[in-house]
């Protein structure tokens, strides 16, 4: 298994029913505890390329493949399989957390991968330790402070014992010591991590390689460092460095 | 006690008083004085008890109305011209609906939201609609808050709702608000398929009660139908 990349994605296309095209044939393949950041503007089909990792959209054309097993929509069995080795962290906690305490909610995704009694316990609290969310398993979702929700939507992911750990927009919202926390957090995490991020500076800190999607295509895929440098690249993708921030 | 044996002895309560004719008034001083001895038991303020049960009055204020109009035999009281009839029907309408809502009063109050869903959901209530009640329970704040924002954004730029030519802008914010609401239904069930979600909620696997705790918890309405039983030989 060692050999087999985390997540390989070959000619990936996809359009809306409404006859939108978002994807133009992606090709990505990150390896094992790779992080990479997914960068591009607005509207460049970098939620649809997530929505394709876990198979909440079905490959139209070219394929998906998470930890060598290639998503194939219509098994009901291999999906949930992949959806328990693709933990989606989505960009509003209150979308994620649901279950009326922090403890149920992190429950709920190890549940559904069907473990029970001590084994489930055990994963919830280790998920909601690696996030120092310990103390508050019993607590309401709504009590907690955004930062601390985006924590919690970090562990319910994380119970899973996810292969790859995909995070939408993960430092949007987060005060200036809540996103050091959660980097910190998400360095420590011995996962595959794929982020999509607008916040550059967030990652560079956190991902050796970055890959800028844009139009429904990789444009670039190289090191967070020479993406980042290169101020052209950016530029034409509508992205652009913090001012007075440079590498 | 588990929360399910509570929602069956209210509901069990609520059936005994309403099958007890009106005109047995000695069983229903007899039941008022059985929910006054529940609720101390549960520690609940009688006060607290009293202004929750005021949710009541909209209910029971036609029956208030009721023994003005009517047919058959009439007396007075002092200044009122009453008809009998109409007015012991009334007085059921108030006095069965109060001994029910004083119930339901303490059961919510002795009980969380939370422990009431597993309860109905132990009872076998369909789980969709136990589902539906927890997710309620789980956004009526987020989407309080967000209620709450939108008015914050809108009196920022002048708006003071002060009559109904401003019902245009405040129906066009609720829709907004549906809008969004659903919306993020949609997305919450994305994460929730995203974590495997197959229509099954995780429900703790709570120890069933035992016949000790089924009889204390039903002690309530047994207690009722045996003074119902009484006043019926008696009466």
């Amino acid at each position: 298994m060692t050999t087999q990349p985390s997540l390989l994605i070959e000619e990936l296309a996809f359009a809306y029913p409404d006859g939108n095209q978002a994807l133009f044939g992606v090709n990505l393949r990150i390896e094992r505890g790779e992080r990479v950041a997914l960068l591009g503007p607005n509207g460049a089909g970098k939620t649809t390329l997530v929505m394709h990792m876990n198979g909440i959209h079905p490959a139209e054309h070219g394929k998906v493949s998470v930890a060598g097993e290639v998503i194939d929509t219509t098994n009901k069995d291999l999906l949930r399989r992949i959806r328990g080795k693709v933990g989606v962290v989505f960009q509003d906690p209150d979308d994620q957390l649901f279950m009326p305490t922090v403890g149920e909610d992190v429950a709920f995704g190890p549940y559904n991968m069907g473990i029970r009694g001590a084994e489930l316990d055990k994963a919830v609290d280790e998920a909601l330790a690696m996030v120092h969310m310990s103390e508050f398993k019993d607590r309401p979702p709504h009590h907690l402070s955004f930062g601390q929700r985006r924590r919690v939507a970090v562990a319910t992911v994380l119970a899973m014992k996810p292969e790859i750990l995909v995070l939408d927009e993960p430092s949007s919202n987060l005060d200036p010591a809540g996103r050091r926390e959660l980097a910190e957090i998400l360095r420590s995490l011995d996962v595959t991590i794929v982020m999509v991020t607008h916040d550059l500076p967030y990652a560079f800190e956190l991902c050796q390689r970055s890959v800028i999607l844009s139009g429904g295509v990789i444009v670039a895929d190289g090191t967070t460092g020479d993406i980042l440098r290169d101020a052209n690249l950016l530029a034409q993708h509508r992205l652009e460095l913090p001012v007075g921030f440079s590498l | 006690m588990p929360s399910h044996v509570k929602i069956i002895a209210v509901l069990a309560f609520i059936v005994v008083s309403v099958a007890t004719p009106i005109n047995r008034w000695q069983a229903f001083i007899a039941y008022f004085a059985a929910i006054f001895a529940v609720s101390l038991v549960a520690k609940i303020p009688t006060l607290t008890l009293f202004t929750r049960a005021l949710i009541e009055i909209p209910f029971i204020f036609f029956a208030i109305l009721m023994p003005f109009f009517g047919t058959g035999e009439r007396f007075e009281i002092g200044p009122l011209n009453l008809y009998r009839e109409s007015l012991l029907a009334a007085a059921g309408i108030v006095v069965k609906g109060t001994l029910g809502v004083l119930s339901a009063v303490i059961l919510s109050t002795s009980t969380t939201a939370r422990e009431l869903l597993r309860g109905l959901e132990k009872l076998h209530l369909p789980k969709l609609m136990v589902q539906i009640a927890a997710f309620m329970l789980r956004y009526v704040n987020v989407i309080n808050d967000e209620m709450e924002r939108m008015k914050v954004a809108r009196e920022s730029r002048g708006f003071i709702a002060s009559g109904i030519k401003d019902w245009k802008v405040l129906a066009t914010a609720a829709s907004a608000l549906f809008i969004r609401s659903y919306e993020r239904g949609e997305r919450v069930h994305l994460a929730m398929l995203s974590r495997g979600y197959t229509g099954v909620l995780p429900h703790d696997q709570s120890e069933g009660a035992t016949l000790r705790i089924w009889l204390q918890g039903l002690a309530l309405p047994i207690f009722a139908a045996v003074i119902l039983l009484i006043t019926t030989v008696i009466g």
